[in-house]
């Protein structure tokens, strides 16, 4: 595997966390993922997405969009990485929504950077699951809203 | 504008999708996911998978291809390059890993236009095959992941 620049903290090796230890309101971190053009382009190759509005300037453009835009699956598939390490299991995540509120443009040189910021949201004792809510931006405006992951933990 | 009368629809099942090792590396990778749990076996194994684990948003893949079924249907009214993604939700009813073959079916659940904006829901069950035997492998068997899916469709004056 390749490390990615994005991951602030080593993955693994950390105690799972325990539904019986948290509280609502309890934060669980926060990252930033830097997204470029070719990020876009990995995302178009891996998803099978290759709508012309993530790659292609002029027609971006002309559809009335402020340039290239990412994906908002890319978006949405990057950010619960926050979840998921902190869960230290993927498959933990068992219902993952979200809504697209704003496009993030993602310029030829450079990068956009996408803030994420998650907290506990509810906690289901009986069905042994916790929903952690995300707060998800760029340049200070929500891009997702309503980004909740139900994750499956161990009492 | 959206073609109301798709509201309701199902579609036959898909062919199987074949999830593979590579593919999941391949989207954990695009994705940004370094879990252990996606790219090296041994970790997966010892977390309780048989096989690499697939990232939370892995099966927009597999629905996407089945979604294709109708919006790529010139009868379903929509313009492709003038869609927006409203919202997208997984539940997970199993994790799919690598190995697993997998058949969809798409339901067109709601089709609503407002002025020149359109608002069309799908959902995708997708299933595990079916191995109750030789000739049935398309047959839907354990529900593994539902992918629901709003788009917004923008009409030429909007």
């Amino acid at each position: 595997m390749t490390a990615r620049t994005e991951q602030s903290h080593e993955p693994s090796a950390v105690a799972r966390p325990r539904l019986g230890a948290l509280a609502v309101g309890d934060q669980i971190g926060t990252r930033t993922v830097e997204l470029d053009r070719s990020r876009l382009v990995r995302y178009a190759g891996a998803s099978g997405d290759f709508n012309r509005i993530h790659w292609d300037q002029e027609f971006a453009e002309g559809v009335g969009l402020p340039g290239v835009i990412a994906h908002g699956m890319l978006t949405m598939g990057s950010v619960v990485g926050l979840v998921t390490e902190w869960a230290g299991d993927p498959g933990a995540v068992v219902d993952y929504t979200t809504r697209f509120s704003r496009p993030v443009p993602v310029p030829a040189d450079g990068v956009a950077t996408v803030e994420v910021s998650g907290k506990i949201g509810a906690i289901d004792v009986e069905a042994g699951t916790t929903r952690v809510d995300l707060t998800v931006t760029f340049e200070g405006a929500k891009v997702l809203m309503k980004t909740q992951a139900v994750v499956r933990l161990d009492g | 504008m959206a073609n109301p009368d798709f509201q309701g629809r199902e579609y036959p099942a898909t062919a199987p999708y074949s999830v593979g090792r590579e593919k999941i590396r391949e989207f954990a990778e695009a994705v940004g996911a370094t879990d252990p749990a996606h790219h090296d076996l041994v970790a997966a194994r010892g977390l309780g998978y048989p096989d690499l684990v697939a990232p939370p948003t892995f099966a927009v893949v597999i629905a996407q291809r089945a979604e294709s079924q109708y919006v790529s249907d010139p009868e379903a009214g929509i313009d492709f390059s003038r869609v927006v993604h409203a919202d997208e939700r997984f539940t997970h009813h199993h994790p799919i890993v690598a190995g697993d073959e997998l058949v969809t079916v798409l339901h067109v659940d709601s089709v609503t236009s407002r002025g020149a904006l359109s608002m069309v829901t799908t959902r995708c069950e997708i299933f595990a095959t079916s191995e109750t035997g030789f000739g049935s492998d398309t047959v839907p068997g354990t529900p593994v992941v539902t992918v629901t899916s709003t788009l917004a469709v923008r009409g030429e004056d909007a």
